[in-house]
Formats: C-alpha cells, structure tokens, sequence
C-alpha cells in the first residue's frame, strides 16, 4: 500500500497505478493548452471546477460507497429530486416568511435533511434488508425521477424570482475570486481524504469492502459502516444540490441526469476498485477533474465535435480499467 | 454397462510442500464391491480419494484401471475413464433443473440444437435405474438432499462411470433418506461397479461396505473384509497414538472461580441445549465430528449467530447479541477460516492486526505510529516471519498467518478466548509455539475454549474435554478419562462402559 510510512527503507519504486490519473490529467492540461490559448485563463479554470464541483461532492461520498463494496445508482435523480423539493419548499414558505436568507437556511436544510433521509433508505434496504446495491438504487432512481417530473408536473419547477437574486451568489460568488462551489468541494475532498486515508471509518469500510466476513469476525459492525457510507452520499448529494441549485434557478426532470455515472466513472478512474476493499479520494478528485477537462477541450477546440464529449470519456473510463486489473495481476 | 473395472493404488505417497500426508498408500477396488474408507479428520481419506479421481497427482506410486497403469490429467480425463468422484458438497447447479444438471457439459444435440426429447428420455431411464421418482424437470434447489444425492449419482452413470467415489455421502443425508442411497449402493454393486465410500458412521461401514481400509495419519493401519471387524475395532484402529512431548506441562494450576457459565444455549439447526462451564486459566477443549455444530456454538455464543440461553461471565447475566458486544464482555471467537473469515489476505499486517480494535488507535485520526509499535511487538512476541512490514498477508504461509491472527485477536485482551482449530494446516514447529502460546495465556488467568478435530490436540491442551455429537453435548471427560477412545466412542455415539459426566 502506498501509505507514508515511517520504515527504514522507503520504496521508491514509480508505481503506474499511482502515478497513471496524475499523468492523464497532467496530459490533458498540455493538449488544452495548446490547442486553445484561454484554456489555461482564470476564466476558464473558474469555470471548469465550479462545474465539476457538484459531480465532485458526489464523487467523494461515492468514493467511500464502492470501497465498502457498495454502489449508489440514484444519486443523480436523487439531486433533481431534491433540487426540486428544495425551491417547492421556499417557494411556500415564501408568504410566510418573506424573501430573505432566513429563507435560504431552510432551503439549505431541507437539502440535507432529505439527502439524509434518502442516503438512510438506500443504506437501510440494503443492509437491514439485504437487497442487491445495485436493484436497490436502480429502483430508487426511478422513484426519485419519477417524483420530481410529477412534483413539477413534467415541466421545470422555478424559484421564485426575488429569492433566486438572493441565493445566486452561492454558485457565482466567492472568496479570493475563488467561486463557493470551488471552496465547498476542496473541504469535502480533504476531508474525505483524511478519513479515508487516517480515519477508522475509512480503514472500517475498505476492511467491509474487501472481506465482510473478515470484517464481521473482527467485531466490525459491518452494517452500521455500510449504512453510513449510504447516508453520507446522501448528505454530500444535498450539499451538492445546494450549490446547483442557485446556478439556473429551477429544477426539471432533466436535472442531474446521468450524474451518477459521471460520478462512478470518476471514483473507477481514481483507481477506487469497483469490487470494493481499496479506495482513495484524491484519485476521485483527478478523476472527476479528467471527465470535465475532456469535455471543456472539446467545446474550446475546433478539430473534434463536442458531440464526441461521451466517446472520449467512455475511452478513458475503460483504459483506466484495464490499467488497475494489470495492476492488481501483480499485487 | 460395459466391462466392469477394478483401481487400484499401488505404494501412493503424497506431500503437500514439505509435509507428506499418505505413507505407500495400497488400496484396491474390486468390481462390484463396496469398499469404505474410514479415518479421523486429517487422516488422509480426502487426498486419497482426490489422487483415484484424478484431483490430485500422487508424489510417487501406481494408480492402475484393470492392472494397466494410468495417469489421469485430471478429473475430466479420470471421469472418461470411468471413475468419478461425489463431493461431500452437492456439485450441482441448483436453478437448471435435474435433466439439465445430469447432462451439464455433455449436453446431447441434434446439429446445433440441443435434443431435449433424448436427454429427457435417458434422464427418466437413468433415475428408474436408481428407482428415484424425482421429475427431471424439477429445479435442483426444489428436492430433497436424498434426491441431490441421486441426481449426482445419476450424473456419474450418465458418464458411464465404473467406479463410483463417495466422499461422505451419508453426511448430509436423514436415516431415512440414507437407507435409500443404501438399496441404491447395492443395486449398482450387483450391476459390477466399484464403489469406495468414507463415512464416520460406523454403524452404516459395518453394514454396507465389503471390505475397510483404515488410515491414520497417511499410513494404512489396517485393511481386510468388513466381517473382520466389529465398530469397537474400527474405532480402535482409527484412534490409537500416544500423546507426544509436543504438549507443554501445565506448570499453574487451574483457578477456581468460575469465568463462564452456560446454560441451555440453542442455535437453531445447529445446536441445542448447550451447558457447561469454564473456570478461570482453565482450557477446554471442545471436540466432535465436524457438523457437530462445534463451531455454531461457539459463534452463537459470541453473537455471530442469533441464540438463546443464559450466558453468565463472573456470575453475571450478559447479553451476547454481537461480536462487538462480546468483545466487550471480554470474550473473543478466533475463526478456524482464517483465508476467509480471519485476515484481510490483499492488505499488509499492520491494518490487519488492528482491525480488530482499531477504535484504540484512534483519536480522531488514526494513529500510525502505535499502530506500528503493536506491529513490531506482535512480530516478537508471537514470532511472525514476514520477508518484509508491508508484505500483503496472503503471501504469508499458514503458521504466520494463523500467529498473526492470534496476534490480532489477543490485542482486544479477552479474558475468555475461543479458539477454532487452532493449528489447522500448519506445521509441526509453528504448532507447538501455538500450544506453548495458549499455556501461557492460561498461565495469566485467562480462559480458553479450544475447538478441534485433531483428538490428540484437544487431549493434549485440554485441562476437560466436551465432546459434541448432532449439535448436543454428548458428554464430557477429563483426567483419567481423558482418552482418544472414549472420546470416539462418545462422538460417534457408541456405548460408552462407563457413566456419562454431563
């Protein structure tokens, strides 16, 4: 394991699986730049982070989800759902209370406390009820999708107009001309790093995911450790619907779809194990940096069509795949 | 049926790496007899088994069909010659059906089709010949264990198989459905085909076999026509080693207060009404055959199975609901799987020796550094030999990886430790540090539970021995008594001439 240990003999051997995402990002960053001379501007970058960042808050409570051996399929519609249940809240409490950041503050906490909730039932069917990850939140989804489309009776469900001037900020202002949502996924992502790498939630998980029953004879509680990882991507889903939904204002039933993809994709290119038992946040981070780079060089570059935007991500996906099963021959 | 066939073994000899486990092995099956095995665990009845069926390759020695040598590539190439091996464990796909189980991987066809009209046909003649009634389009997962046991006996003859491996093929079976394999046994010994069966149960050697042949330790200790024999003899056979020096002395008597206390602990299926007591430094050995619900016990018992009873540690009633209550309470289960249950094989040494409590390492962060010291101590005071700190514990051998998990185990200081054979597969040396490893846990007050099925281990260790039988205690010895023959006896539930002790 490449943990900073404090042995006699360091390895300083250049491990691939390590090095590869860094190398691919850092690959990514020199084509941008020299096929578009404003890729590299504060604009830009600005922008490419501020819309990874919702993706990115997702990814890292993902991170934890597939190392414990889990995976989390509702994610995306879970956000539009929340999203949406987010401005139906303001907006009808708006009478009552008036427009105001008070207002914004339930708002805020109507986002956690549903993204709390639907984390608990995902985690619950699937450990109290031992019901396959994946049909648990396949079917999640739907339900999710399916609420926000009939909560906003198949159209777009919008914030009222004096709040929405109220909470732009949160997506388009900052500190130091660093945007919210920039700062907002920095912190999730050191602190999901920490936990990962020094916490025993961490360790707990990658032990769940690499042998429950190992996990389970060593006095584990297994369940509660699967059962958290479902309820902190469900605070980290509310948290990242905080962000987007001041962006546009609204919610549709085309909001945050295929996110949860876009999520896995980044966790699976970090080099986390999609069988569970090893995962690492900052791999997450660069993961989720490489599928936004991907589709921001496209848009800044003449030669290939953004329409190949799904291709290309599809490519790297897959490549990095195979590089971890011929890493993971050897180990 | 074509021409019948004899096998035979000829001076077999068979090691695993350094540790040889059969002895010039000679066995010999005749057509149309039925030949049984017997043995006590470990005694090498499963290897030899696999090196007739092509498994396994003998070290040195003959296996020969009809006297002509053979050497069998492996069970396939075994199985076109005719001689098939039945697991213990059902080796059947329980979502297709009968038919489709008897001919999985030489499914008939009619050009690229399969032909199921034949298939159905010849499956209906095959379990008529084993006068089984089951319907061939009925799911595996929906019959009986009797009707498995067919299904499989079935897929042999559909191979044309002649000589017939049964290992333990009664072990899952009810009296009942047993006599019915029993009538099948002997129809297809009348039809010429050579059937070699292992068995714990005596009872039913005596009855069905022709001629025995008794292992010990990979040595034939005795071989010749079942009428020989009585069960008295068999067991006697079987059993029958001095202890050796390979125990330590017991050098701090056993306390007196009493550390354990249980009554009428039940798992359900697995084991009921469970009693005894465990005194402070004592250890106690649990013995029995295995599915004697040993190891369902002792895991209802640290509440890693739901259970009922009353459980008292120092005289006090504690509710034993999971393994981190347990650990809790101070009593610890030590897994006899250590590949599966025991140790994190892909991850290094360090995350798995403080797995086990690593909330003790933790403040807000975990702290590497006394995670490392733990490790540096464990590695001396258990003797762990690891080519290096960040090795991944897979790549330990056996006896490391056991000390290392005892290792991880002890860290939580259990008063009460339960450890499940404790030295299964590991050599000699690294066995004899575990038993000097328990003494000395007994030496400091703490109170051992030892599971195994190697009779001289539990004789050895143990201060009191339980033996179980069919998930209930069927008795218990100690001093004196204290015998490998009076535990057989009581684990195959045979007369025992003395009083029972429970």
């Amino acid at each position: 394991m490449a943990a900073a240990d404090t042995n006699p003999k360091p390895t300083m051997r250049l491990d691939l699986k390590v090095l590869g995402p860094i190398l691919a990002l850092v690959v990514l960053v020199v084509i941008g730049a020299m096929m578009n001379g404003n890729f590299l501007s504060a604009g830009n970058i600005t922008n490419v982070l501020s819309r990874s960042a919702f993706i990115g808050i997702i990814a890292v409570g993902m991170t934890f989800v597939i190392t414990a051996g889990g995976l989390d399929l509702s994610v995306g519609s879970m956000a539009a759902f929340i999203a949406g249940l987010m401005i139906l809240v303001m907006n009808g409490l708006l009478p009552v209370m008036g427009v105001g950041w008070p207002l914004v503050f339930v708002g805020m906490l109507t986002a956690i406390v549903a993204g709390t909730a639907a984390g608990f039932i995902n985690g619950f069917l699937i450990t109290n009820m031992r019901i396959e990850a994946f049909i648990v939140t396949l079917g999640t989804m739907g339900i999710y999708r399916s609420l926000v489309t009939w909560l906003a009776d198949g159209g777009t469900l919008s914030l009222d107009f004096g709040m929405r001037a109220i909470i732009r900020p949160i997506y388009f202002d900052g500190i130091l001309g660093i945007s919210w949502p920039i700062i907002v996924f920095a912190l999730v992502a050191i602190l999901g790093e920490v936990v990962m790498r020094r916490g025993a939630f961490g360790r707990h998980a990658a032990a769940v995911g690499s042998n429950d029953q190992v996990a389970r004879y060593s006095s584990v509680n297994v369940n509660r450790v699967r059962m958290m990882t479902y309820v902190g991507l469900g605070v980290l889903v509310g948290i990242a619907t905080i962000m987007y939904v001041p962006r546009l204002g609204s919610a549709s039933s085309s909001t945050g779809v295929l996110w949860e993809l876009e999520a896995i994709a980044a966790v699976i290119i970090g080099g986390t194990m999609l069988k569970g038992g090893f995962g690492r946040v900052w791999g997450t981070v660069i993961g989720v940096l490489i599928l936004s780079l991907i589709g921001n060089i496209l848009n800044l570059t003449d030669g290939v069509s953004p329409y190949l935007n799904g291709a290309v991500q599809g490519v790297i996906i897959i490549l990095a795949v195979i590089l971890q099963r011929d890493k993971k021959a050897e180990g | 049926m074509t021409e019948p066939l004899a096998l035979s073994l000829t001076k077999i000899c068979r090691s695993f790496g350094p540790v040889q486990v059969l002895h010039d092995v000679d066995i010999t099956l005749a057509a149309g007899e039925v030949h049984a095995l017997i043995g006590e665990n470990g005694a090498g009845k499963s290897t030899t088994m696999k090196i007739m069926s092509g498994y396994l390759a003998p070290t040195s020695g003959v296996v020969a069909l009809n006297d002509a040598p053979v050497s069998f590539a492996n069970s396939q190439d075994a199985e076109a010659q005719g001689v098939v091996l039945i697991h213990q464990e059902f080796n059947l796909a329980e979502q297709l059906s009968v038919e489709q189980n008897i001919f999985l991987g030489h499914e008939k066809k009619r050009g690229f089709l399969l032909d199921k009209a034949a298939m159905q046909a010849e499956a209906l003649a095959l379990l008529a010949r084993l006068n089984c009634q089951v319907d061939p389009s009925a799911r595996v997962s929906d019959i009986a264990n009797a009707d498995k046991q067919m299904v499989e006996i079935a897929k042999a003859l559909s191979r044309n198989a002649r000589v017939l491996i049964m290992d333990e093929p009664t072990a899952v079976l009810t009296e009942r459905e047993a006599e019915v394999l029993f009538v099948q046994v002997e129809r297809l010994k009348a039809e010429g085909v050579a059937i070699l069966f292992t068995s714990h149960k005596l009872d039913e050697v005596k009855r069905i076999s022709d001629k025995i042949t008794i292992l010990r330790d990979g040595h034939v200790v005795s071989q010749g026509p079942t009428s020989d024999y009585n069960e008295d003899q068999m067991a006697e056979a079987m059993v029958g080693r001095d202890v050796s020096s390979l125990y330590p002395e017991r050098t701090v008597p056993v306390g007196s207060d009493i550390a354990l206390e249980v009554k009428g602990l039940s798992v359900a299926e697995f084991a009921h009404d469970i009693s005894f007591t465990l005194k402070k430094g004592e250890i106690l050995g649990v013995s029995g055959l295995i599915g004697s619900g040993r190891t369902e016990t002792m895991e209802g018992l640290v509440g890693l199975r739901s259970s009922t009873g009353e459980v008292r540690l120092n005289g006090e009633v504690v509710h034993l609901k999971s393994p981190q209550q347990a650990q809790k309470a101070g009593v610890c289960y030590l897994t006899e799987d250590r590949k599966s249950r025991g140790l994190l094989l892909t991850k290094g040494m360090r995350e798995n020796l403080t797995l086990q409590c690593l909330p003790d390492f933790t403040n807000y962060l975990i702290d590497q550094k006394s995670e490392d010291a733990a490790l540096t101590k464990a590695i001396e005071d258990f003797d762990i030999r690891a080519p290096s700190r960040d090795v991944a514990v897979g790549n330990l051998s056996g006896g490391n990886q056991q000390k290392l998990l005892i290792a991880k185990v002890m860290l939580a200081d259990p008063d009460i430790v339960i450890i499940d054979e404790p030295t299964r597969g590991i050599d000699i040396g690294t066995k004899q540090q575990i038993y000097e490893f328990i003494h000395a846990l007994s030496g400091q007050g703490k109170s051992i539970i030892v599971i195994s099925s190697e009779m001289q281990e539990v004789i050895g260790l143990a201060d009191r021995v339980l033996v179980m039988r069919m998930g209930r205690i069927a008795g218990e010895v100690s001093g004196d008594d204290l015998t490998e023959d009076k535990i057989v006896r009581l684990a195959m539930g045979l007369d025992v001439n003395k009083e029972e002790a429970a």
